[in-house]
C-alpha cells in the first residue's frame, strides 16, 4: 500500500487492478541555470544519475532530504549531468526491477536511498561492472558498489543537549521505529545528550514497528506526551509526532529535514540530514575518474547533520550549550559515545576515556543509562 | 497518585480517539453487509476519502467541509462498486478487493501534490460545562466532535435497524432478497443505498484519520485499518453496539500496549504489535460464541450475487 508511481496510478486507474509498470520521472537539466563558461569543444553525453527513493519526494523528511541533495547535483553540475528518480518505491524485489530499468536508461552512477535496497543493489552491480552503485545506510560493498551514511546520532545528540535545557518534567520521550543499532544509536546520543546537561533527564521510548504511519506515530507521540514526557523525537519518518505535541502543548524536533513549518510553536529545531555536500563530492568523483569504494560516514564537522532551525524562544544558555556541543562534534567527530557509558542496567558498556568504535555503534544493543524501561526482546 | 489517574483519564481519552475511525468505518460497513452486500473495498474508499477530504479541508480551511468531501468521495467510490457488483453483477469479493487496491494507487496518484501540506489546525473546544469535571473532563469530554457523532450514529443505526420500517426492509434484503423482491422491493436500489451509505461512512472515517488523526495526507496512511473495520463487522456479529465496542476495545489496545512500553513494561514488541489483534477478536468471539446468535444475526444472504427475475 506504500509505493506506487504516477503512472502506475493511471494505469490503475484504467483497469482498476494493480499495474506493476514503473515509469521514471526525470527533470531536464535547468537551461536557466548559469552554466560555467560554455564549452568550445563539443559537448561531452551527460553524465546519466539516477536516484532510487523509498518514500514520495513530497514527505518532508528523509526523501525530501535526499531530493534536496539531488537538485544540489543539477544546479552545481548543469548540462554534465542529467539526473533521473523514482519515488516510493518499495524495498525488495521491486527494487532491483526498478534499479535494472535505470541501467537499460543508460544511468551510469545510481544511488540507492534506503538501507533494504541493498540486496537488490548488489544483485545489479554484479551483472554490470560498467555502472558505478553507491547505496545509503548499507554496509555491502563491491568494485562498482560502495556506501554512504551520515552520523545521524550527533543530530541526536544535540537535540538531546537541547532538551535537557528546555524539559520542565526532566521526561523526555523517543517514538521509535524498530529496534535496530541504528535508531538505538539515536536514543542514546539523544538521552547521553539530555543527561549531559540535566542529569536528572529521564527518556521512556515507545516502539511503533513501522517507519510510516502517521495515525500511529500520533498515538505514540500522544502516549508519551500523557506519561509526562515534554520534549520528543523520534525517528520515525512523518510529521506527526512534532504535530501532536503541537496540539498538547508540548515540545519536539522535526527529523531529516526542516520541518519548522508544521509546528511553529512546538518546534525546538529540526535534526537535519543535508546530503549535497556528498551527492557533490560522488558526483564529482565520477566526472573526475577517481571514483573508488569506500564508506563514507559524514556527520556535524563535514557538514551532512546539522540542528537547524531552532528558534528564537529558546534562552540564549540552552543555544549555547548546542553550540558548545556541537564545536566539541566538529573536533571530535563521532564522540558522542566516549566512555564511561553505562547501560540502564549499570553495567559499564564503555571504559572511561575510550569512544566507541564502528563496531560498538554498529552493534549496540542496549539502551543508556537513564532510559527507561528494557529494550524489548526479539527484534 | 493522583498523577496515575490523570494518565488513566488520559488513556482514556486516547481510546476514545482510536477507536472513532474503526468505529465509524466498521458501522458504515455494518449498514452494507446487512444489506446482504460485502464490501472489501473499505480501504481503498477510506483512502481516497482521506486524500480528497484532507485536499477539500486545506483549500477552504474548514474541516467540516473537508469531512464532506471525504463522505462524499467515499460515496462516490462506492458508487462504483455499487453498479459493477449490482447491475453488472460482478463477484462482490473481487469487486471489493480491486476497489481496494485501485483507491490505494488513485490516492496517491491524485494526492502527491498534498504530502508534506500543513493544516490549519482547530481547536478542540470539548463539551462546555462538563469538560472542566475532574477525571470524567480529560478522559470524556474535550474530544473532537466527530468522537461524539460517532456514538450517536451507533445508537442511531441501532434504531433504525430494530425499530423502523426501512431498518426492517433493509435487513429483510440482505437476509432473502428474492422474497423482498417478490414483495415488491426494488432489492437492487435498496443495495446501493446501503451501499452509498457505507462508502459514505467510510469516507468520514478516512477524512477523519486525514484530518483530525495524523493530521496529515501520505499515502499508504490507512494502513490496514479498513480491513480491520470489516473483520469488526464479522466479530460483531453485526450488532451496532457490538462494532462500537470492538472499536474502543482495539483503540484501547492499541493505546495500553504503547502506554505500557512508556512505562518501561518488557514485552516482545511483536507480541505488543498483536495484541490488540489479538484481544479484539477473542473478546468478541467470546461475547458472540452462541451460534445461533451468529444465524440469527448474519445476513444469510451475504455476499451473494442478486439477479432480479432469476
Amino acid at each position: 500500500m506504500h509505493g506506487r508511481t504516477w503512472m502506475q496510478s493511471l494505469t490503475l486507474a484504467a483497469v482498476l487492478a494493480a499495474g506493476l509498470a514503473g515509469c521514471a520521472k526525470s527533470e531536464p537539466p535547468k537551461a536557466a541555470a548559469p552554466a560555467p563558461a560554455p564549452a568550445a569543444a563539443a559537448k561531452p553525453e551527460p553524465l546519466k544519475i539516477g536516484f532510487i527513493y523509498v518514500g514520495p519526494v513530497a514527505d518532508a523528511g528523509w526523501t525530501f532530504a535526499h531530493d534536496l541533495g539531488r537538485k544540489a547535483v543539477e544546479a552545481r553540475f548543469g548540462d554534465k549531468v542529467k539526473t533521473t528518480f523514482i519515488e516510493s518505491v518499495k524495498e525488495g524485489p521491486d527494487a532491483e526491477r526498478v534499479i535494472r530499468d535505470l541501467v537499460a536508461q543508460g544511468n551510469k552512477l545510481i544511488f540507492a536511498t534506503s538501507f533494504g535496497f541493498g540486496d537488490s543493489m548488489e544483485k545489479v552491480a554484479k551483472d554490470h561492472p560498467e555502472v558505478l552503485f553507491e547505496h545509503a545506510t548499507g554496509y555491502k560493498t563491491a568494485p562498482n558498489l560502495r556506501n554512504y551514511e551520515g552520523r545521524f546520532y550527533e543530530n541526536a545528540y544535540l537535540a538531546g543537549v537541547l532538551a535537557g535545557m528546555v524539559t520542565k518534567s526532566n521526561v523526555i520521550g523517543f517514538v521509535g521505529s524498530f529496534p535496530i543499532p541504528e535508531v538505538l544509536r539515536n536514543i542514546n546520543a539523544f538521552t547521553l545528550g539530555a543527561r549531559s546537561t540535566n542529569p536528572k533527564v529521564k527518556t521512556k521510548v515507545v516502539w511503533i514497528s513501522t517507519w510510516v504511519d502517521p495515525p500511529k506515530e500520533a498515538e505514540a507521540a500522544q502516549s508519551l506526551i500523557n506519561q509526562g514526557a515534554d520534549v520528543l523525537l523520534q525517528n520515525t519518518d512523518s510529521t506527526a509526532v512534532l504535530q501532536t505535541a503541537e496540539k498538547n502543548g508540548k515540545f519536539a524536533f522535526g527529523w531529516d529535514s526542516d520541518m519548522s513549518a508544521f509546528a511553529p510553536k512546538a518546534h525546538l529545531g529540526s535534526c537535519a540530514i543535508i546530503w549535497a555536500p556528498y551527492y557533490l563530492k560522488a558526483v564529482n568523483d565520477v566526472l573526475e575518474k577517481t571514483w573508488k569504494v569506500e564508506n563514507t560516514k559524514w556527520g556535524t564537522k563535514e557538514g551532512l547533520t546539522e540542528v537547524v532551525k531552532i528558534p528564537d524562544s529558546v534562552p540564549a544558555a540552552a543555544r549555547a550549550k548546542v553550540e558548545e556541543a556541537r564545536a566539541f562534534l566538529v573536533a571530535n567527530p563521532g564522540a558522542v559515545f566516549r566512555g564511561p557509558i553505562q547501560d540502564n542496567t549499570g553495567k559499564e558498556v564503555l571504559a572511561a576515556g575510550v569512544v566507541g568504535d564502528d563496531k560498538f555503534k554498529g552493534e549496540m544493543g542496549f539502551y543508556v543509562q537513564g532510559v527507561d524501561g528494557k529494550l524489548p526482546a526479539g527484534k | 497518585m493522583g498523577a496515575k489517574v490523570n494518565e488513566i483519564a488520559l488513556l482514556l481519552a486516547a481510546t476514545l480517539a482510536a477507536g472513532t475511525p474503526l468505529a465509524l468505518a466498521g458501522l458504515g460497513l455494518l449498514v452494507n453487509e446487512r444489506a446482504g452486500v460485502v464490501n472489501l473495498g473499505a480501504e481503498g474508499m477510506m483512502a481516497i476519502a482521506a486524500v480528497t477530504g484532507f485536499a477539500a479541508a486545506f483549500l477552504t480551511g474548514n474541516e467540516w467541509v473537508g469531512f464532506a468531501a471525504g463522505a462524499a468521495a467515499g460515496a462516490a467510490a462506492a458508487s462504483i462498486f455499487g453498479w459493477l457488483s449490482l447491475w453488472l453483477y460482478t463477484n462482490q469479493y473481487a469487486t471489493g478487493l480491486a476497489l481496494s487496491l485501485f483507491g490505494a494507487g488513485f490516492s496517491a496518484f491524485v494526492g502527491s501534490g498534498y504530502v508534506g501540506k500543513n493544516l490549519e489546525r482547530s481547536v478542540v473546544a470539548g463539551i462546555p460545562g462538563l469538560r472542566d469535571l475532574p477525571f470524567l473532563g480529560p478522559a470524556l469530554f474535550r474530544q473532537h466532535p466527530l468522537v461524539y457523532l460517532a456514538i450517536a450514529l451507533m445508537a442511531a443505526i441501532a434504531w433504525f435497524f430494530y425499530r423502523t420500517r426501512s431498518g426492517l426492509v433493509l435487513r429483510s434484503v440482505g437476509e432473502s432478497p428474492d422474497s423482498a423482491h417478490a414483495l415488491g422491493y426494488p432489492v437492487r436500489r435498496i443495495r446501493m443505498a446501503a451501499v452509498l451509505a457505507g462508502g459514505a461512512l467510510c469516507g468520514v472515517s478516512g477524512a477523519y484519520l486525514s484530518i483530525v488523526y495524523a493530521p496529515m495526507w501520505v499515502e499508504g496512511m490507512i494502513a490496514g485499518r479498513g480491513w480491520i473495520a470489516l473483520a469488526l463487522t464479522v466479530f460483531a456479529t453485526w450488532r451496532p453496539a457490538r462494532v462500537l465496542l470492538g472499536a474502543y476495545l482495539f483503540g484501547g489496545v492499541t493505546m495500553l500496549q504503547l502506554h505500557l512500553q512508556g512505562m518501561g513494561v518488557q514485552v516482545p514488541l511483536q507480541f505488543m504489535s498483536m495484541l490488540p489483534y489479538l484481544s479484539t477478536v477473542v473478546v468478541l468471539v467470546v461475547i458472540s460464541r452462541d451460534p445461533l446468535w451468529i444465524r440469527l444475526n448474519m445476513p444469510a444472504s451475504l455476499g451473494k450475487t442478486f439477479h432480479p427475475g432469476s
